[in-house]
């Protein structure tokens, strides 16, 4: 590893800046000559095909430059597994709140007005668009997301349960989610001779151009994406969705600079979203409170057009010690947009069941749930059976009990009273895997010894733009004053996406070999002294061949205080504690920064967030922030999270793990479990909202 | 139909033609080119928008630019002076009172016009005493003062503090 003096500082934003004063540009900010401005019309039904599109009123509204439909969209190329993005290449509809229509005009106000002007009556056919456990379709995907083994099982679960002194079987729900990042997707297009250039809310524009090239038949060098400050992502902004291939086709068919920002109700059906997921657990332990089985069986759903498969059950593989195991994963396929990745896939959701399940199953066996987690702590990997490259829930669990008070914590639910509230505290377990992708850095000094670091890396509020800058001083072992960063763009050396928590891991691994690489040929060729011209290396690194070795994991602890109204079933969360085990962290004060804000969104998840589907008709009911809620600043009391020393050296060359979705894995868990311990009412679906305590007796 | 107004933003006099149903948000945006000021939703209920109307906060999203021709208008790129950063600004770099950074332009004029709002003693939905000469600006009022202004990123934690910092040394000053 490294040594570190900037990397772990707590160094403000490098980006702060610019962004409180209004200076950092976002994709749609960005200044086109003449440009015209885009709208989007979405279908009503969600199966059928279009029976005719009349765009006559529309066309001729002043100021209106073109329209485009399925009948005069420029012919794209996609592949079947991309096929969401097909868009207007075809009658055919696949779901509520696809694109049938694009209006480009003068100004986004006359956009508007036309796009309400389109007429598109549809035939329409019989939608299904329920999940279900029960349905008879379900089947089992060849893998799911990130390419985990779809079902896994060791020894005979349902005889070790059979036998088991203590048993807990439950089910499990959580809704639909939209990752809802502040930023609206955007993007401004220009075509010119020599190619394509989009400005765009991406997280990684790398990953976009090889989708946009593909469509419109270019060489990949001809399309060039630009997308340094975006405004969120979640996940919704790391793959190719249909805006981006809409602005692009309505910059070509106009002749002219094209902006398209949708808007907030868009976002629901075009963006992607977390599948509901029904999870049945199932728990067995010996009367010493050790587990002899763990069973995690998922239902989800995927669209019809593309198989997205959620890792539900992953975790679960890796989490406690238990000689009989088995995962399964079954989709359905509905007449849906197709979901796909939002903070944690798997992890989250997976999480929540799994960690509610433990706190069942440490009560029914008569142990405090930390010490039952304890109790349950695998040697090595029961997934793999590799050794961990580092582990240390049971320390991030002990130092959470110290810090939050947990010792003495009477075990009773509805045992305290302060006034109109019952308190309840809770404890949930959190993780994440430990994984890197190949990436490129160049790194150029110039004689006056700055040094320039260029990677398409990507920073949608995740600190990039500061930890990869400290990442790069220690590597070259320059103060951070003489490091001048360039990311967020496909005109800069390749690199991975940020998605995975794989992001500062994978650039920062190539950032550092950047490093060794330069200061090896200005050492050995120039003899420590820089050419008039400069000097520049290539950093450059693949997966990481520990990986083959070790299992390689980050974990938590969170620690929940709620208070439940016990006339009106209100629940506030005055205490958030997570203490973490994540490697070295880059930067204390926005890796800091990066977990408390996952944790504030698994309070969330835990509270407020779910989106309504209307089975009659196939949409999101509630597809803005007035009746989407997200955790408010008032919804949000004391939120910490801290962690523990933990040195890897099988990571990285950095040590870091990453950091970006720890922080929302198990916080749901943690929150419902608290809600149990206040009220001995047991919420297994979420979110908990105040009608799931009121109409319940504990 | 167009309109041909002055619209006076951060103390220079813009004359531009506008849609009557152009919003505020949208003229600052797309005909002058001011960008501070974030499109989050366009229907007022995530505050990225936020920007002073004659001191007051409020969503631009909301407002008709046509309606405010005889306006004193700010924005985040107002609040800086030639000094460096506002106070609220520094505060919230210190701080960490943001993530991506799309809503900090509309917190930031949010919570420079909130500090103002107490100062008359305006009370929110958690102000204990109604009656009180002055508003004590605890953080449970910080946070329900703030609300309007949504961080998906879940700064909040660090906003309070950030904000809860100025608003110390602004009391200060003022008992000086």
């Amino acid at each position: 590893m490294i040594a570190t003096r900037a990397i772990g500082a707590p160094l403000d934003r490098i980006d702060g800046p610019l962004k409180v004063t209004g200076a950092a540009k976002y994709a749609f900010e960005y200044p086109a000559e003449n440009a015209a401005y885009l709208h989007l019309v979405q279908s009503t039904i969600a199966k059928g095909r279009i029976a005719s599109v009349d765009a006559g009123a529309a066309r001729l509204l002043p100021g209106v430059i073109a329209v485009l439909t399925h009948e005069n969209a420029p012919r794209i190329e996609i592949s079947d597994e991309d096929a969401t993005l097909r868009v207007m290449q075809s009658d055919a509809i696949a779901y509520v709140g696809e694109i049938v229509a694009a209006v480009v005009a003068e100004t986004s106000e006359i956009a508007r007005h036309a796009a309400g002007l389109v007429a598109v009556t549809y035939e329409e056919h019989a939608h299904d668009v329920e999940l279900r456990a029960d349905r008879p379709d379900l089947y089992a995907p060849e893998k799911v997301n990130a390419g985990f083994a779809t079902d896994t099982r060791e020894g005979d679960v349902g005889a070790a349960f059979a036998a088991a002194a203590v048993r807990h079987d439950a089910t499990y729900t959580t809704p639909h989610y939209h990752n809802n990042p502040l930023e609206p997707h955007a993007t401004v297009a220009l075509w010119n001779d020599d190619g394509l250039t989009l400005y765009d809310a991406n997280q990684g524009p790398h990953g976009i151009v090889d989708d946009v090239a593909k469509a419109f038949g270019l060489p990949p060098e001809r399309v060039r994406i630009i997308s340094p400050y975006v405004g969120g992502g979640f996940g919704s902004k790391a793959f190719t969705h249909p805006p981006v291939i809409v602005a692009a086709m309505a910059a070509k068919v106009a002749q002219r600079p094209v902006k398209l920002a949708i808007t907030r109700h868009q976002m629901f059906s075009l963006v992607g979203y977390r599948t509901p997921t029904i999870q049945r657990i199932r728990l067995a332990a010996g009367a010493d409170g050790r587990l002899t089985a763990i069973a995690h069986e998922v239902v989800e759903q995927t669209s019809k057009l593309e198989e997205y498969a959620e890792q539900t059950a992953v975790a679960t593989r890796q989490m406690y010690a238990a000689p009989n195991r088995l995962t399964t994963h079954r989709l359905a396929k509905l007449d849906v947009p197709t979901p796909s990745i939002f903070r944690a896939p798997g992890e989250t959701p997976g999480m929540y069941a799994l960690e509610c399940a433990m706190d069942e199953m440490a009560i029914a066996c008569g142990l405090d749930p930390v010490e039952f987690r304890i109790r349950n702590e695998p040697e090595t990997d029961p997934d793999t059976k590799h050794p961990f490259s580092s582990r240390n829930l049971v320390a991030c669990l002990r130092e959470g009990a110290r810090r939050f008070g947990w010792d003495g914590r009477d075990p009773a639910p509805r045992a305290r009273r302060e006034g109109n509230w019952y308190v309840g505290t809770g404890v949930a377990a959190s993780t994440y895997p430990t994984r890197r992708r190949p990436s490129n850095a160049t790194i150029r000094v110039d004689r006056e010894g700055r040094y320039d670091v260029l990677i398409d890396a990507s920073d949608i509020g995740t600190g990039t733009w500061t930890a990869l800058t400290q990442i790069a001083a220690d590597a070259l072992e320059v103060p951070v004053e003489r490091v001048k960063l360039a990311i967020g763009d496909s005109a800069l050396p390749k690199a991975p996406n940020a998605g995975g928590s794989m992001g500062i891991v994978s650039w920062g691994s190539a950032i550092v070999d950047a490093a060794r690489k330069l200061r090896a040929r200005l050492h050995d060729d120039f003899g420590g002294v820089v050419p008039a011209d400069g000097l520049e290396a290539n950093g450059e690194t693949d997966k990481n061949p520990e990986s083959e070795r070790f299992a390689m994991h980050a974990y938590g602890a969170q620690f929940a205080e709620v208070r439940v109204d016990a006339d009106t079933g209100e629940v506030r969360v005055p205490r958030l504690l997570g203490v973490f085990a994540v490697g070295r962290i880059m930067n204390a004060k926005t890796g800091r920064s990066q977990l408390i804000g996952g944790m504030t969104m698994g309070l969330s998840m835990a509270l407020h967030e779910e989106t309504v589907l209307d089975p009659r008709f196939g949409h999101y009911v509630n597809h803005d922030l007035a009746e989407y809620h997200i955790a408010t600043n008032a919804d949000t009391k004391k939120v910490d999270a801290v962690w523990i020393d933990e040195d890897d050296p099988h990571v990285n060359p950095m040590g870091a793990k990453g950091i970006g979705e720890i922080g929302m894995t198990g916080t749901a868990a943690a929150i419902a479990n608290a809600v149990h311990h206040a009220t001995g009412i047991r919420v297994r679906d979420l979110p908990i909202t105040l009608d799931k305590l009121l109409l319940r007796s504990p | 139909m167009d309109v041909e107004i002055t619209l006076r933003v951060n103390g220079a006099a813009h004359r531009l033609s506008v849609d009557t149903r152009t919003s505020l948000l949208d003229a600052l945006r797309e005909r002058l080119g001011i960008t501070g000021p974030k499109k989050g939703c366009d229907h007022g209920q995530c505050g990225a928008c936020t920007v002073l109307i004659d001191g007051r906060r409020a969503n631009s999203c909301l407002a008709l630019a046509v309606a405010h021709a005889d306006t004193e208008l700010t924005t985040i790129e107002g609040l800086a002076s030639e000094g460096g950063l506002h106070a609220m600004q520094a505060a919230f770099v210190e701080h960490d009172g943001f993530q991506c950074g799309y809503c900090t332009p509309g917190q930031i004029c949010s919570a420079v016009a909130m500090l103002r709002e107490v100062d008359e003693g305006w009370p929110s939905y958690v102000t204990a005493d109604l009656a009180a000469p002055a508003i004590a600006l605890d953080d449970e009022e910080i946070r329900e003062r703030m609300s309007g202004n949504l961080c998906r990123c879940a700064a909040y934690a660090n906003i309070v503090p950030a904000i809860a910092g100025v608003a110390h040394r602004h009391a200060e000053g003022s008992r000086a």
